[in-house]
């Protein structure tokens, strides 16, 4: 016999729901309360750096798009840091949240964020990533929150030198996680849950 | 920063793809997720501070209720700590809690059930945990619904919570689901919990300590978001 190691189970996951809305972004459903929706604006004020729009869906295994579908983002400043408590290299910009959540448009399922291209933020070794977003989706019908990251094409060059990006092993899939510039400062980034361009998802 | 994240255990967590619940079939992924350790990206987290939220926020009898009103069904409170897997409470974690009204009604325009809308029921309420990670709010008991998946299909009575913690590597969204409730091993949503350890967690027990005595029972839920690595090799330990 042994002593019990004493850790904790993680809660387990229990799909989002139909009406994830509800709980998330209440305003959006019509029930007017809080004073607004969490997540809405990542801007309180002027922000360094470039600012962009990312626009995208999620699509499920048949191509049709998810309209009960929350995708949250996470990302650093212009300068590479982190609005976060758990920042220590620097004070992040301060009107920048880093965080977005969209419930997706009611008729089209479409996301849209508006905020700033992040800058690069190392790997635990000190290398450095690529500017990247992190995203996490959830809907019904997923049973535990996907996440993946949007990086963007146009950093061809911090791409090919990330440490996620060179270690997929189906090189063919990388272009999942690009954003795809379709305009000045505006990428579109659509998620797919299966088929041909399946976007990878990580256990991370 | 941290020294990462406790991988998650994906053989308690459902797995994507659990055909009794139909809609996972066209929503799991294919492709093995791909493994990494977590990074600064997901070792960081938005806070929100307790100065966001109004006085009502964690009471859904009163927080959508028609002045001198309240939403109809048996009043409940719930209770419990937000924990990481070291054991230790997480202050500062939002948690968002949604659920139907106490017929099993949501408030939603897709929401087709027959059962009756409550007028004064919102359905959402949410709360930050204190400095040792302890939530409470008050509600109604949801009703059980049927629900589109098999011809005969209920869910159980739940409550759905959604918590941020300190990391964004801690996002979770689970669901409640009360003491005694025969539902809910027949559930196919639970169902994709394949180890009835791992459900019976999400499972609150009464709470007679609890209740408001003349006014409302009281059900207690501890939710547990991943840990971050301890190491002996640091100067500071996190959040110690």
């Amino acid at each position: 016999m042994t002593q019990p190691l004493s850790y904790l189970k993680e809660s387990p996951s229990q799909t989002a729901g139909p009406y994830v809305h509800i709980g998330c972004t209440p305003n959006f459903t019509g029930i007017e309360i809080y004073g607004g929706d969490l997540g809405t604006s990542m801007k309180t004020g002027p922000v360094k750096g470039t600012e962009i729009t990312v626009t995208g869906a999620v699509f499920d295994g048949m191509g049709s798009v998810l309209k009960d579908a929350m995708i949250e983002v996470w990302q650093a400043d212009a300068a590479g840091l982190y609005p976060s408590p758990k920042e220590t290299r620097g004070v992040a910009d301060p009107n920048f949240t880093g965080w977005g959540r969209s419930p997706g448009d009611m008729e089209t399922g479409e996301f849209h964020f508006e905020t700033v291209k992040p800058g690069q933020v190392p790997w635990p070794d000190g290398r450095l990533q690529a500017p990247h977003i992190t995203a996490w989706v959830v809907a019904r019908g997923i049973n535990i929150g996907l996440h993946t990251r949007i990086y963007f094409e146009d950093e061809a060059e911090a791409n090919a030198v990330d440490p996620i990006l060179t270690r997929i092993e189906h090189q063919s899939r990388v272009t999942t996680l690009l954003a795809r510039k379709i305009g000045d400062r505006a990428y579109r980034f659509d998620i797919h849950l299966q088929g041909p361009d399946e976007t990878v998802f990580f256990d991370i | 920063m941290s020294n990462g994240y406790h991988v998650r255990d994906r053989g308690w967590q459902p797995p994507g793809l659990y055909p009794p619940y139909k809609t996972t079939i066209k929503r799991s992924p294919h492709a093995a997720l791909l493994s990494f350790p977590t990074s600064i990206s997901e070792e960081t987290g938005p806070a929100f501070g307790h100065n966001i939220l109004g006085k009502l926020d964690n009471d859904l009898i009163l927080n959508y209720a028609r002045p001198g009103e309240e939403a109809i069904g048996p009043r409940i409170m719930v209770h419990g700590k937000v924990l990481d897997e070291n054991g230790r409470g997480v202050p500062g974690a939002l948690v968002e809690v949604w659920q139907a009204n106490a017929g099993g009604r949501y408030r939603h325009k897709k929401e087709s059930y027959l059962a009756a809308l409550d007028p004064n029921f919102g359905g959402c309420g949410r709360v930050i945990t204190d400095a040792d990670g302890h939530y409470e709010f008050r509600t109604i008991h949801p009703g059980a619904y049927p629900w589109p998946n098999g011809m005969n299909d209920w869910r159980p009575a739940h409550i759905h919570f959604s918590i941020f913690g300190e990391a964004f590597a801690q996002r979770l969204i689970t669901q409640m689901y009360f003491e005694g409730d025969p539902l809910i091993w027949r559930c196919p949503i639970l169902g994709a919990v394949s180890n009835p350890e791992a459900i019976k967690t999400l499972i609150a027990p009464l709470d007679m300590n609890r209740t408001v005595p003349m006014d409302a029972l009281a059900y207690k839920f501890d939710i547990v978001l991943r840990g971050a690595r301890q190491s002996f090799f640091e100067n500071r330990q996190e959040g110690v």
